[in-house]
């Protein structure tokens, strides 16, 4: 019944050999000012570290990674580096195959997290304090900056544990064997950072009360809340949202992991919708369908995901939209009506498709839940910020997926946290002179 | 964080990464943006008398693997084309700029003392940290009667080094070239003449490759080329066998060297420094990738140094030296078999082919699961090491010593050595 050959919780893409490594490594050209550095977020110096990796100095070039971007781990595992540093690897032009960047990163990193060794020391403390809400990618990052800069954290998080979609989100084949809590275990190795799991925002603590208490607040809380498609059937049993579906059975250990039926239909066109199907699927669904009202050119999934899910065996179809679900209690089938692109405009043709389904995952794009932002401006859905990672309220400051920064990718996040980290640290250095 | 300062001939800088003196050391600007690179020191391009050397169009040759990663670059260019004057000023502003960088100056004068000790004045008064003597160009400059001219004769590096160190109380370096039947003639002789240290190796003799279209030497020039001298990767092993002879001859045992030839990597570099030297300078590695190469080689060989408990450069410096002896002295009675790896081997067979036809025939074929196994036969294979060279796969043939079953013996001592000694050893 399931041909689909891995489980879900094994490496899709596996750890570099030292020989691959080196071989890999020897392909970089160490270009100058190089293009895959410019393209990527974080601006990892990639040929620097790739250096290391070639001349055996794997410390140097795992310090060079995190140097930028200490959840390097993670970010050589999901990053999209076909449409980030390798697509701009000048090795593409003559040779199709740009340099493995990404898996690299990760053969460096994994040789550092490992090892359990730290890579960088904390700067004097100077006294100050900062909590960071959300101790997802950006508050990881922020909170390691600022820790590593002197300051003294309290990184508060809703759930359990922490890691964000690290934890709850990611696909399962990406961070196989619990990476994200040792990576949460690296980031806090560096200490001055004290984590407070199951703090949520607006109810074991609140805005006021963090600003009263710390000399500053950076808000990483994510996009929380998700989507409806607000059609008839919506709420019948077997209709799930996709991030809720990936939590479950991330949680799961994989010795024993969720039941999905026969059949699955998932919706949407983005990351999550393919990773939710391609789960599904290895999970051992005979049918996975995904459905998305425009082309595969419109699809927020990049090409190379595509052509995973297609890999994986998953049904891809385009140009067609939920209208309704049916079903006595339990979901039976989905209708959707066709539709077409006119000059970038949507509409449907009136011609219909039903589909069977036990499992619809809805994955139509995740929002801010605003509830606890004690009036701070949103704009678009997301945190308004300044240049300096500012909110509305003084002090406050915010970043990842809940501003609008760039893409919301695991990387920008990182991004966001640290250079939000370096405008608290330089507000805070300047309060400090004034005050002396 | 191991400590990577370095301390040759009482010239410090802060870590043993030195740009040896050639075109990245040209000039103020290429200097300053090496220091801000991390380098720990430079040695300026060669000075001459003025007027300056004219240069050709069309200076470098490349010899490079088949993926065109240069092994070794050939170079026809001079010294310093540019006036002494603007030089020396150059060098005193960078000086003032950065005192705790090292800045040795390089120079090259006729084969006559006031000519060497008129250009040791001014160099001494640009407040520079200390003087190399270029006594090994290959090309252009030997054919007026400098460089490798003074460089090959013994007696006049003694007397060219004598001439520097009495006119200036600056630490003087000789730099040494490879073009010479023993390295230890011309070493000896700086040695004599009062060397505070020397610098090794200048560019070897080369013609690096023909043009087949041309039928002439490259770097072309016109029609016509020359030969050149040859450095970068390549040239390493020659360097690092001369060090090692300076470093184990007891007459020059001792001397500072400032290790130079093929180095681009901090292993290259640990490798020098456990021969003896105290100090690398680097030229062709730059040439290829630019200054930030540096950045690597610190950062790996202060990990390296970490990694095996060092906390300075002082345990590893000459590391090494006690483990390089003559032939004469090595023990006959040890003996090392290969052994190939059955699930590293890709079933490509070259470890079987040189074996078979150019070495000990000691790799036998058998017929495996859909693909060939290849086996040492332990008691043809002589443990030549040509087969764990030539295999794709990193440690995939692996040589393994065999237990000692009788005392070390040495061929000065060995049963079929006509002229053995019989008398007991004395330890
Ligand atoms: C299913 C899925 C797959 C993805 N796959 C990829 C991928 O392969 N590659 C990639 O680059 N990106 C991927 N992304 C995007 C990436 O995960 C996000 O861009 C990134 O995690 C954003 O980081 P963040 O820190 O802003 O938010 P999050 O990771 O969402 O972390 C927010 C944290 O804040 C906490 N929080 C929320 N509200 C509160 C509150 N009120 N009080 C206290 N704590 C709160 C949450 O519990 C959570 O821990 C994926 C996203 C999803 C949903
Ligand atoms: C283009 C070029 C010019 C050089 N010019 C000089 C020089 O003026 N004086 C000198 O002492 N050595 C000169 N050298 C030799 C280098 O300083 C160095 O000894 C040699 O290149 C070996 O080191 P490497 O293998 O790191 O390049 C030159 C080398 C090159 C490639
Ligand atoms: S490196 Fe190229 S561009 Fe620069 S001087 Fe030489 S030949 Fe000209």
């Amino acid at each position: 019944m399931n041909d689909s050959p891995l489980s879900v919780y094994q490496d899709l893409v596996p750890p570099m050999t030292d020989l691959q490594a080196s071989a890999e490594a020897n392909r970089c050209l160490f270009c100058y000012d190089a293009a895959c550095t410019r393209a990527c977020p974080t601006s990892i110096d990639i040929p620097g570290f790739i250096r290391g990796i070639a001349t055996g100095n794997l410390t140097g070039a795992a310090t060079t990674i995190f140097a930028e971007n200490i959840l390097g781990g993670t970010c050589g595992r999901v990053c999209p580096t076909e449409t980030l540093c390798e697509q701009a690897c000048v090795r593409t032009t003559a040779e199709d195959r740009p340099v493995a960047i990404g898996r690299l990163q990760r053969y460096a990193t994994d040789a550092m997290i490992t090892s359990g060794r730290q890579p960088f020391e904390r700067a004097p403390a100077t006294g100050k304090t900062v909590a960071v809400v959300g101790a997802g990618p950006a508050g990881l990052s922020c909170a390691h900056r600022l820790a590593l800069l002197g300051h003294q954290v309290s990184l508060y998080d809703a759930k359990p544990k922490a890691g964000g979609l690290n934890e709850y989100g990611l696909a399962a084949y990406k961070m196989a064997d619990d990476f994200a809590a040792r990576e949460v275990a690296f980031v806090l190795g560096i200490g001055g950072i004290t984590l407070y799991p199951e703090h949520r925002l607006g109810h074991e603590i609140t805005l006021d009360g963090l600003r009263q208490t710390h000399d500053a607040v950076f808000l990483a809380i994510g996009l929380g809340g998700n989507n409806r498609l607000s059609i008839p059937g919506e709420d019948l049993s077997g209709v799930e949202d996709a991030t809720a579906f990936i939590e479950r059975l991330r949680q799961s250990p994989p010795s024993a992991p969720p039941a999905v039926p026969e059949t699955v239909v998932v919706i949407g066109g983005g990351n999550t919708a393919i990773d939710a199907a391609i789960q599904a699927k290895r999970l051992g669904a005979a049918e996975v369908t995904l459905v998305y009202r425009r082309g595969r050119e419109q699809m927020k999934a990049t090409g190379w995901e595509q052509e995973l899910a297609l890999t994986s065996g998953v049904i891809l179809r385009t140009f067609a939209e939920p209208r309704r679900m049916d079903g006595d209690g339990h979901v039976q089938t989905i209708t959707f009506e066709r539709t077409t692109l006119s000059d970038g405009r949507l509409t449907g043709t009136g011609s219909t498709l039903t589909l069977p389904a036990d499992l619809v995952l809805k994955a139509v794009g995740q929002t801010l839940l605003t509830g606890a932002l004690a009036g701070i401006a949103v704009q678009g859905g997301k945190i308004v910020v300044d240049d300096a990672a500012q909110t509305s309220i003084p002090g406050v400051y915010a970043g990842g997926d809940c501003i609008a920064s760039g893409e919301d990718l695991t990387v920008q996040a990182v991004e966001d946290g640290k250079r939000a980290a370096h405008a608290i640290d330089a507000t805070l250095r300047l309060s400090a002179l004034t005050a002396a | 964080m191991a400590d990577l300062r370095c301390t040759i001939a009482g010239i410090r800088s802060p870590n043993p990464f030195w740009l040896a003196s050639a075109p990245p050391t040209d000039k103020a600007l290429n200097v300053v943006r090496a220091y801000q690179a991390g380098w720990g020191g430079v040695v300026w391009k060669t000075l001459g008398e003025d007027p300056p050397v004219v240069n050709v169009s069309s200076r470098y040759g490349a010899h490079m693997d088949t993926e065109r990663r240069i092994l070794g670059i050939n170079n026809i260019e001079l010294i310093s084309d540019r006036p002494l004057e603007v030089n020396l000023q150059e060098i005193a502003q960078v000086k003032k700029d950065w005192p705790e960088r090292a800045l040795v100056v390089s120079l090259m004068a006729r084969m006559e003392e006031s000519a060497w000790v008129e250009l040791v004045r001014k160099i001494e008064a640009t407040g520079a940290d200390g003087l190399e003597l270029n006594l090994g160009c290959p090309h252009g400059m030997c054919e007026r009667g400098m460089g490798s001219a003074i460089g090959q004769v013994p007696e006049m590096v003694e007397n060219v080094t004598r001439w520097v160190k009495n006119a200036t109380r600056m630490p003087v370096i000789v730099k040494l070239t490879p073009n010479i039947t023993n390295i230890l003639w011309s070493a000896e002789a700086a040695k004599r003449g009062g060397a505070d240290a020397v610098a090794l190796i200048n560019t070897v003799n080369s013609i690096v490759s023909v043009d087949l279209d041309a039928m002439a030497p490259t770097p072309t020039v016109d029609g016509k080329g020359t030969h050149g001298g040859y450095c970068g990767p390549a040239v390493k092993p020659i360097a690092l066998n001369m060090v090692a002879e300076i470093s184990r001859n007891p007459f020059t045992a001792g001397i500072p060297i400032s290790g130079i030839g093929g180095i681009s990597t901090w292993r290259d570099a640990a490798e020098f420094i456990a021969l003896g030297a105290h100090g690398v300078q680097v030229c062709t590695a730059a040439m290829t990738y630019g200054f930030r190469i540096v950045e690597d080689m610190i950062s790996g060989l202060s990990n390296f140094l970490d990694s095996k408990g060092m906390d300075s450069l002082e345990p590893l410096i000459g590391a090494a030296v006690k483990n390089v002896v003559n032939w004469n002295d090595l023990n006959m009675n040890f003996s090392t078999k290969a052994v190939i790896d059955q699930d590293a081997c890709i079933d490509c067979g070259r470890c079987h082919i040189v074996c078979e036809d150019t070495s000990h025939q000691a790799i036998r074929i058998s017929a495996g699961e859909g693909r060939r196994v290849f086996t040492v036969e332990p008691d043809d294979c002589v443990g030549c090491n040509l087969c764990s060279h030539v295999c794709p796969v990193p440690s995939c043939i692996t040589m393994q010593p065999e237990p000692a079953t009788q005392p070390p013996l040495t061929w000065t001592r060995h049963p079929q050595n006509p002229f053995r000694q019989t008398a007991p050893e004395t330890v």
